[in-house]
């Protein structure tokens, strides 16, 4: 069993808190897990992109085709790394953009974020608002929360709900646990919508 | 706390971990006393992990000033018996290159283990250089680990060869393995020694030209013996597949390769190379003998490819070899499994099928990375714009340094016109300022002040020079993930620290105009900077603001937080908030302006600026 994840968004959306919780998980489930992350400079609002790979593999990194599922914590981040999926893929998106700086100071455009998931045709794609429903769990520090809430209702996705959310709890001081757990349902919930539409 | 587990004595136990994690895990295993470094990406983790844990520990663990002091820190613990671990970015062994140089020819009692973290791709930095020549031309074994496991047993290992051989080990480390997670088997831990002791011997000690000439020769018989030790050593290793082709790869490269074998079912033996300097001669011709022929893959330099041609030769062994010196693999930028597949595929002839999901081409816009919202180097750069546009300079040179600043580079501020390396813009801004009759501005912050920007202001100062001298005083470490300077109260063990005082060196070293401002008060700042630009002479400026990011946390742990959001009713749209200051919160959607309250951290700076008092505080 082999299984590519790539998780995409901006520095400061929790992506690499999310995707490191996944790893954890993935341990616990006594699976092998190899993940890559991005330090540094390239945090700073820039792109993040985490890869994983869970099962018998030893690549820290995704080839072109090799992510089975893709995690965008923001549409256009979800966009920019679809040519890391194959044709069977599934997309988790979150549609609340962030517009970049360069957008405001006129160098470049910001699309229209259904015309986005619209183009992501053929692939398996769960987009939910996941920046509005952690402001429902009560605070949008939560929405990587909201992500791998969803996450969780991917059928390829490996790990069981309940382990992953023992390791959200375990990477997640007791005084959040309650707000994460709202929201990791609320994420769960509306990818489940979507995915019986 | 977080940390404690690295700790705990449980052997056996599996952690997903972090490769610089592991590193740290390894020393302990190795019975670590001491250790020493300056922060850089990618080897920060392994200090922020030490700074937890070192107290509780009983190790002593510094940051130091900058890589050559923490070189030399290092090297004297190790020679006094300790077990002692010194690492940075592989820049940063340039810094400390002086001494490390001759770290190989006094040798070392303690094990004394260097680890450099390279940077292909250079994804955190301004070049990508192959620092594995640095155990070429010091003539220091090394050691390349490939994951997170090897990350934590090959620094293990690496106190053992150097305390059997009596020379520092460098362990050179890439990006993917120091940021990759993967799983992590604990070993035992190991007894430290504690305090050690110097034995006075100055012949081994001192290298006058009479010592040095026999350390020389006691070097190369070294370098000897490790070279034997490197073709029998454990961290070596043939995987056989059968056939007669054969792949040699060290480092991250060798994940690639082994995925990419088994996924295909290439028939191909792999000699996996750990320990990399000496070139191990002996086993590599061996493996050579097996095969017909042998594909060479490693990031970057052709290292282990140019000393197989030139064995290969020396004893007459008929092997085609490929590698990179004939093209079939790139020189420059980190590897992948495309670029391993794209390679192969040609040299062996194989026809992969694509399965590539293939996006329709649409124009995204470009994410670079910024400051973030309420970094007070925004304000900085902001004040600095207004200035040189109210005194109508149009061509300022502006000399800047290595730290989150360095994106002032970024429209609209473009504060960044040259940048050579860690506190080349006080050296650069004379330069520019003799050679040139326009007005210099260097800007850099203040862990990069300390590091090696002293002798360049006492340069300027001595040489006469006119310009302006920007510290953004940040108060920490901010880029490489808020590692205390000598300029706070707390030491790398998180003790209290005495600290020292920006202003109180630039006035010792004379200068006279010295003006310290609040960022944040904007218009202040604008006059100061008015006041710099115009003076006759070295004009220093120390804009002295807490990093946002540690003001955010702090409050959101007290749990008092605020936003801005802008009164449509009063705003005009003139675009100062949006295209000058130009924070990532601030957005433009459909001819109105908006701020993003889940990027907002409530700085306002914005507010202060608006003509308009539009920009109102919203409590949360």
């Amino acid at each position: 069993m082999k299984v590519g994840i790539v998780y995409a968004g901006v520095g400061g959306q929790g992506v690499l808190t999310a995707s490191s919780i996944v790893g954890k998980a993935a341990l616990k489930s006594g699976l092998n897990v190899v993940m890559s992350e991005v330090h540094g400079m390239a945090q700073r609002g820039g792109v993040v992109v985490t890869e994983m790979k869970i099962g018998d593999a030893r690549s820290p990194l995704l080839g072109m085709g090799e992510a089975d599922i893709i995690v965008g914590f923001e549409p256009v981040e979800a966009y920019r790394i679809l040519r890391k999926a194959h044709e069977d893929s599934w997309v988790v998106v979150n549609t609340e953009p962030i517009i970049p700086t360069t957008v405001s100071l006129g160098a470049g455009k910001y699309p229209s974020v259904d015309e986005l998931i619209a183009k992501m045709h053929g692939l398996k794609v769960i987009a939910i608002e996941a920046t509005e429903l952690a402001r429902k769990a009560g605070n949008t520090i939560t929405t990587n929360i909201v992500m791998l809430g969803a996450l969780s209702t991917v059928p390829t996705f490996p790990i069981d709900k309940e382990i992953l959310k023992e390791a959200i709890k375990e990477s997640i001081s007791p005084k959040y646990h309650a707000l994460n757990m709202t929201a990791f349902e609320l994420g769960e919930k509306a990818a489940k919508e979507k995915i019986e539409e | 706390m977080k940390y404690d587990f690295i700790l705990e004595n449980a052997p056996g136990k599996k952690y997903f971990l972090l490769g610089n994690e592991a590193v740290v895990r390894g020393a302990l295993e190795a019975g670590l006393d001491f250790a020493s470094t300056y922060p850089g990406t990618p080897s920060s983790e392994i200090g922020n992990t030490l700074h937890k844990i070192a107290k509780k520990a009983g190790i002593y663990f510094e940051f130091s000033t900058n890589e050559k002091v923490a070189m030399e820190v290092s090297a004297a613990a190790a020679a006094s018996g300790l077990r002692s671990l010194v690492f940075f970015k592989h820049v940063g062994l340039n810094v400390a290159a002086d001494a490390f140089m001759t770290t190989a020819y006094i040798g070392t009692n303690g094990g004394l283990v260097i680890l450099t973290a390279d940077d292909p791709s250079m994804h955190s930095s301004q070049n990508e250089q192959d620092n594995r020549h640095y155990a070429m031309i010091s003539g220091m074994p090394m050691l390349e680990p490939a994951n997170a496991q090897e990350m934590k047993d090959f620094v293990k290992e690496a106190f053992e060869i150097s305390e059997r051989l009596k020379i520092p080990v460098l362990v050179r480390t890439t990006t993917r393995v120091n940021h990759v997670r993967g799983i992590v088997e604990f070993g035992e831990l190991k007894n430290k020694r504690g305090k050690g002791y110097f034995e006075k011997a100055p012949e081994k000690y001192v290298p006058v030209p009479a010592n040095a000439r026999k350390m020389h020769r006691e070097l190369l018989k070294k370098i000897e013996l490790a070279r034997k030790e490197a073709s029998n050593s454990p961290l070596n290793r043939i995987e056989l597949h059968g056939g007669d082709i054969g792949i040699i790869t060290s480092g991250v490269a060798y994940n690639y390769i082994a995925d990419f074998v088994e996924e295909y079912n290439i028939k191909a033996n792999i000699l996996k190379l750990g320990f990399t300097h000496p070139f191990p001669a002996e086993l590599v011709e061996r493996f050579l003998k097996t095969v017909d022929t042998v594909i060479i893959v490693e990031e970057l330099e052709p290292y282990l490819e140019r000393e197989t041609r030139a064995l290969a030769q020396m004893k007459n062994i008929h092997v085609k070899i490929y590698g990179k010196m004939d093209g079939f693999f790139p020189r420059a930028y980190e590897y992948s499994p495309d670029v391993i597949k794209d390679a192969l595929s040609k040299i062996l002839n194989l026809d992969i099928k694509s399965k590539n999901y293939a996006p329709e081409e649409i124009e995204l816009p470009s994410r670079p990375p910024v400051l973030c919202p309420g970094c007070p180097h925004r304000a900085t750069y902001y004040a600095a714009m207004m200035a040189l546009k109210q005194l109508k300079i149009k061509d300022a040179i502006i000399t800047t340094d290595i730290g989150c600043y360095t994106l002032g580079i970024q429209p609209p501020y473009r504060m960044a016109d040259y940048l050579l390396c860690m506190g080349s813009s006080i050296g650069a801004a004379v330069g520019f300022a003799k050679a040139t009759n326009q007005k210099v501005i260097g800007f850099v912050g203040d862990s990069t002040f300390f590091h090696a920007s002293i002798p360049g202001l006492i340069d300027a100062y001595h040489n006469k020079a006119n310009l302006v001298y920007v510290v953004l005083d940040n108060r920490t470490t901010a880029m490489t993930g808020h590692q205390p300077h000598p300029g706070l109260p707390v030491d790398g063990l998180g003790d209290e620290a005495p600290y020292v005082d920006i202003e109180k060196i630039v006035r010792g070293i004379g200068i006279e105009f010295v003006k310290t401002v609040d960022p944040y008060d904007v218009k202040e700042t604008i006059k100061v900077f008015k006041e710099a630009i115009t003076h006759e002479g070295i004009a220093v400026i120390i804009a002295k603001r807490e990093c946002a990011l540690i003001w955010d946390a702090r409050r959101r742990k007290q749990g008092t937080w605020w936003v801005y959001e802008i009164n449509q009713e009063k705003c005009t749209q003139c675009g100062l908030c949006s295209d000058y200051l130009a924070c990532p919160a601030i957005f433009k959607k459909d001819g109105k302006v908006y701020i993003n309250d889940a990027l907002c951290d409530g700085c306002g700076v914005c507010a202060t600026i608006c003509p308009f008092k539009a920009i109102e505080k919203v409590e949360k």
